[in-house]
């Protein structure tokens, strides 16, 4: 027998987020995002690797009601990839929205993820949106939308790179209001571990407590220390009965690094806890 | 010369050749060990001791005579002498491992540790029976050296010594383990070791003047010892509060031992160093500790000295940080300057294991301390569990440094005999013993002595032609978009594809999809660096042809934007090998480089592995997809008396070579030695090399070498 898988084919800008993402407060970061919203500021969401930035996102879009077009950049997008371009269908050429002109159309959250990632060329067509002109120009078909004031420019970076390349411009990070993101402190970490995954609170607490041994470790052979996301993910692995040991391994340690011996070690704190 | 014989081959005793007789042994001793006989110390009693043994363990035996010998003959002499008895208990690969003891001895403490390791054999055949499950030292403290500072969040040094302690700093482990019947079981027990000795900081054993306390005993030795029991006792239970899956390990290896009622109050939350030195006084007398595997030992006067040097620097670093903040704070506020009152108030008492909450006020102000304060207090906290009031003054010179002179880095400063500030310690390879000489060369980093820069301009007016040249060539190989027309994919459409394919079409034919044009970058992401050889023998025009080239190569690379270094090298002995800095990646060519190339002067000799060493460490911080250690050389690597020349020497900066390749730099070398070709294929591998025959044709093809390279 076979079964018909069901996929749902959504169009971004159209669609709104139903249900409320679980997100916990660190501080003033809903007030800030909301503030800004009304002011039509854009956002600029600083942080570690899985410490909750893309959740904030969606929960906001969630309270604010207003569909979430999430770009997640990389070294070879362009700012045709962002604004548009021209396809060839049936002897024509036909003008094809990117997902940031669509963002501005429908009067969405953009939400450009890693934006330190995309290439130079990019910043060019975000300095006008992000700024009070709040404009987005499209050069080839020689035209300027104007952001209707629901539109939103939210972008991410993640300042621990140590990369002198890619670095975000100060042109650009002035025209944003930054929050910074941290890991949350112990107690509530634990407590995001267990509202995600079930997990029970003793092993939770051992959980974070790997973490942050793990994030001693940053700048001392590992780049960055075990995220919320994978304290969730290896939590997931305990719920399904995978031993601690195991799970730390698959989960944590693999993830972070491939040296042996910083594989080793970690495995060491893992075994020491549980 | 022949490899020792190995192991495996025992089986093939019954095949070999029949064993020396003593005369045979006593002239090739004599030949070897020729510095150190005499009329009345002859090679006779050796030989006749070495006659009995199989031919292949006599073979055996040379062979390490002769290498010990290169080192020093008396070791030599002294291992002949312990070889027979040794040889009858040890198989070969732990003799191997006791002679290589014996000799890391030697040059790490001298000729009498040395010898007495070679007088130690059958400690070692006790070892080697359990060897299979033997840790050793360097294999456990790679692991524990992350392990501790993802404890701590700092860095803790870790050494050997006989017996496990800390003096706060380093904590010292024994060189091997192999108290437990497992592999496993012997790691876990370096892990507990480690752990102990970590907390003996963490959780304030030297916050009480062990020293005086014990002194005030009859028995200071056997009060230290109870003390040190109770303190284990103690630190066991806070371990347990942190790591509780470590703790049941350490239950598990000290078994069921009956847990007496005395020491109860020690493993509750609240007991500090000071309930262990109330329970030494009621436990005094006829008590005796209990032993433990993994028990450490306490150093009180070892870690007092450590640890009163570090309070006195942190105090001062405190106090010269906060006279920082101070004027900081006076530049900044708006109503006259603060009376400079600072107080820091702590939070709730907190949880064994976390970090004590404070707030900083000056003036009860609270104000956000810079991270280097925060990080001091954090660490005199560790220390002396509170922050006593005058260490809150603000005084010194207000910079962010400490007063004082700079903290030299810890991981490269007394890592051997030479404790010597700004000098880095590396390793050597002698391929005799097949193993590494331990931090065996010292080397500094220098400066060129700059010259005048009018070598510079007189260089470039003698070559002013090639030099053009030079820059149209470097110029083509400069990286620039390209449009890529034709593309199945990009970013724009390519009009004249469109229409191709529009006439195409109308004429029947297939509609072609590649109507795209794309950008395309082709990014020089590559890092050169540059080791000119500075021995003595480059005196005279190879220095000037050396000097020229580097000054050919500086006007191209800044033609095409490569990131480059350039660094010379010299020394004479392991103990002053000198690295020179001409320019630095992040240098511009400017005058002040200009001048230091002209500076570029003949030094002493050529030790090429500690050298290569130093600028891989140096170039693999470096962030390109290529990099390249290029050398300029005159001929073999070479230093003065130690036995650098020759073999020894080319295996050295071979395995340097190696090692270099292994962390992804990709080494070549430039050389005027005609010979190159006998030893350069060996150490660079067949294609990695090229030989410029021509003195004078340096400066021209060095550049050019460097194009064809990277084309």
């Amino acid at each position: 027998m076979t079964r018909a898988f069901q996929t749902r084919v959504l169009k971004p800008e159209s669609r709104l987020i139903e249900k409320e993402p679980y997100y916990e407060r660190v501080g003033e970061e809903v007030a800030l995002f909301e503030a800004a919203y009304a002011s039509q500021i854009p956002l600029l969401l600083k942080g570690p690797t899985g410490c909750g930035k893309t959740r904030f996102i969606e929960y906001m879009a969630w309270r604010v009601k207003r569909p979430l077009i999430t770009v997640s950049c990389h070294d070879d997008l362009t700012a045709a990839d962002l604004v548009g371009r021209y396809l060839i269908t049936n002897n024509e050429t036909v003008w094809v929205d990117g997902p940031l002109a669509r963002a501005v159309r429908a009067g969405a959250i953009c939400y450009l993820d890693e934006v330190v990632e995309a290439r130079k060329d990019t910043t060019v067509v975000i300095h006008p949106l992000a700024d009070d002109r709040r404009i987005l120009p499209m050069e080839k078909r020689g035209e300027l939308l104007q952001a209707p004031p629901e539109f939103l420019l939210v972008v991410s970076y993640n300042p621990g790179y140590q990369s002198v390349l890619k670095e975000l411009k100060q042109s650009t990070r002035q025209r944003f209001i930054a929050i910074e993101f941290g890991y949350p402190d112990p107690a509530l970490e634990a407590k995001i571990v267990v509202t995600e995954t079930g997990l029970d609170a003793q092993n939770a607490d051992k959980l974070v407590t790997l973490a942050q041994m793990t994030r001693n470790l940053r700048g001392n052979g590992l780049d960055e220390g075990a995220s919320t996301r994978l304290l969730v993910h290896t939590a997931r692995l305990f719920k399904r009965g995978i031993t601690p040991a195991v799970a730390c391994n698959s989960a944590i340690a693999e993830a972070l690094t491939d040296d042996p011996e910083m594989l080793r070690a970690v495995n060491e704190l893992a075994s020491s806890l549980f | 010369m022949s490899l020792p014989p190995r192991s495996s081959d025992l089986r093939l005793a019954a095949a070999a050749p029949e064993p020396l007789a003593a005369a045979a042994l006593e002239k090739r001793l004599d030949e070897l060990l020729d510095a150190v006989l005499s009329s009345r110390r002859t090679a006779t009693r050796l030989a006749q001791s070495l006659a009995p043994l199989p031919r292949q363990r006599q073979d055996f035996a040379l062979h390490w005579v002769a290498v010990i010998a290169r080192t020093n003959p008396e070791l030599a002499y002294q291992f002949a002498a312990a070889a027979a008895p040794a040889l009858a208990i040890l198989d070969f690969s732990s003799a191997e491992a006791w002679i290589i003891e014996a000799m890391d001895t030697y040059d790490r403490e001298g000729l009498y540790r040395g010898s007495h390791v070679l007088k130690s054999a059958e400690e070692f055949a006790g070892l080697a029976r359990r060897s299979s499950s033997a840790v050793g030292f360097e294999e456990a403290s790679c692991v524990l050296e992350i392990f501790i500072c993802a404890l701590s969040g700092r860095r803790v040094r870790l050494d050997t010594a006989a017996h496990p302690y800390t003096d706060t700093e380093t904590i010292y482990l024994p060189p091997r383990l192999a108290l437990a019947a497992t592999k496993e079981d012997n790691f876990l027990l370096y892990k507990a070791m480690t752990t102990l000795l970590w907390a003996q900081g963490r959780y304030g054993t030297f916050n009480a003047d062990l020293q005086a306390i014990c002194s005030g005993y009859d028995d200071p030795q056997d009060a230290l010892a109870i003390l040190n029991f109770l303190e284990t006792v103690r630190l066991e239970a806070c371990v347990a509060r942190l790591l509780p899956g470590l703790a049941r390990e350490m239950a598990r290896m000290r078994g069921d031992e009956a847990s007496d009622a005395r020491w109860l109050p020690l493993r509750t939350a609240a007991a500090t160093v000071n309930d262990s030195i109330l329970l030494l006084r009621a436990l005094y007398g006829d008590f005796v500790p209990p032993c433990r595997a993994y028990m450490t030992t306490l150093q009180p006067d070892l870690a007092a000295a450590v640890r009163n040097a570090r309070l006195a620097r942190e105090k001062a670093g405190l106090q010269s940080a906060l006279a920082g903040m101070m004027a900081d704070a006076e530049n900044t506020a708006s109503r006259g300057a603060p009376s400079g009152r600072i107080s820091v108030e702590f939070k709730r008492q907190c949880k064994a294991g976390e970090k004590r909450q404070y707030v900083l006020k000056i003036d009860g102000e609270p104000v956000a301390p810079p991270e280097n304060v925060t990080q001091l207090i954090d660490s005199i906290l560790q220390d002396l569990g509170e922050l006593p009031d005058d260490y809150l003054l603000a005084a010194g010179d207000g910079g962010s440094r400490p007063a004082g002179h700079a903290e030299p880095e810890l991981a490269d400063v007394g890592k051997g005999a030479y404790h010597e500030a700004g000098a880095f310690f590396y390793n050597e390879w002698d391929h005799k013993r097949r193993h590494y000489r331990k931090n065996w060369c010292v080397l500094r980093e220098l400066d060129v002595q700059p010259a005048d820069a009018g070598f510079i301009d007189q260089t470039l007016g003698k070559y002013r032609p090639q030099v053009a040249q030079l820059k149209r060539t470097f110029e083509l190989l400069r990286g620039e978009d390209k449009l890529l027309k034709r593309q199945s994919d990009g970013n724009d459409i390519d009009l004249d594809a469109v229409i191709a394919a529009y006439a195409d079409m109308q004429s029947g034919m297939e509609l072609a999809d590649r109507v795209l044009v794309k950008r395309h970058r082709t990014e020089r992401n590559l890092a050169a660096m540059f080791m000119v050889d500075m021995s003595g023998s480059t005196k005279g025009w190879i220095n000037d042809a050396e000097r020229e080239a580097l000054v050919m190569l500086c006007e191209a690379l800044e033609v095409l934007g490569d990131r480059y270094a350039i660094y010379g090298f010299s020394g004479i002995t392991r103990k002053r090998c000198e690295i020179f800095r001409v320019k630095r990646f992040d240098e511009p060519y400017d005058t002040s480089v200009k001048r230091r190339i002209a500076g570029i002067a003949p030094q002493d000799y050529t030790r090429m592995g500690v050298a290569i060493r130093h600028l891989a460490i140096l170039l693999s911080k470096v962030e390109a997809r290529t990099k390249l250690l290029i050398t300029l050389s005159d001929g073999k690597p070479d230093d003065y008396s130690d036995n650098y020349r020759g073999e020894y020497g080319i295996e050295d900066t071979r395995r340097a070579l190696i090692e270099a390749h292994r962390s992804g730099i990709k080494p070549f070398c430039v050389t005027i030695d005609r010979e190159a070709r006998d030893y350069l294929p060996h150490m660079y591998g067949p294609v990695n090399w090229t030989l410029v025959d021509s003195v004078a044709q340096l400066p021209l093809k060095v550049a050019d070498i460097y194009r064809r390279l990277t084309r």
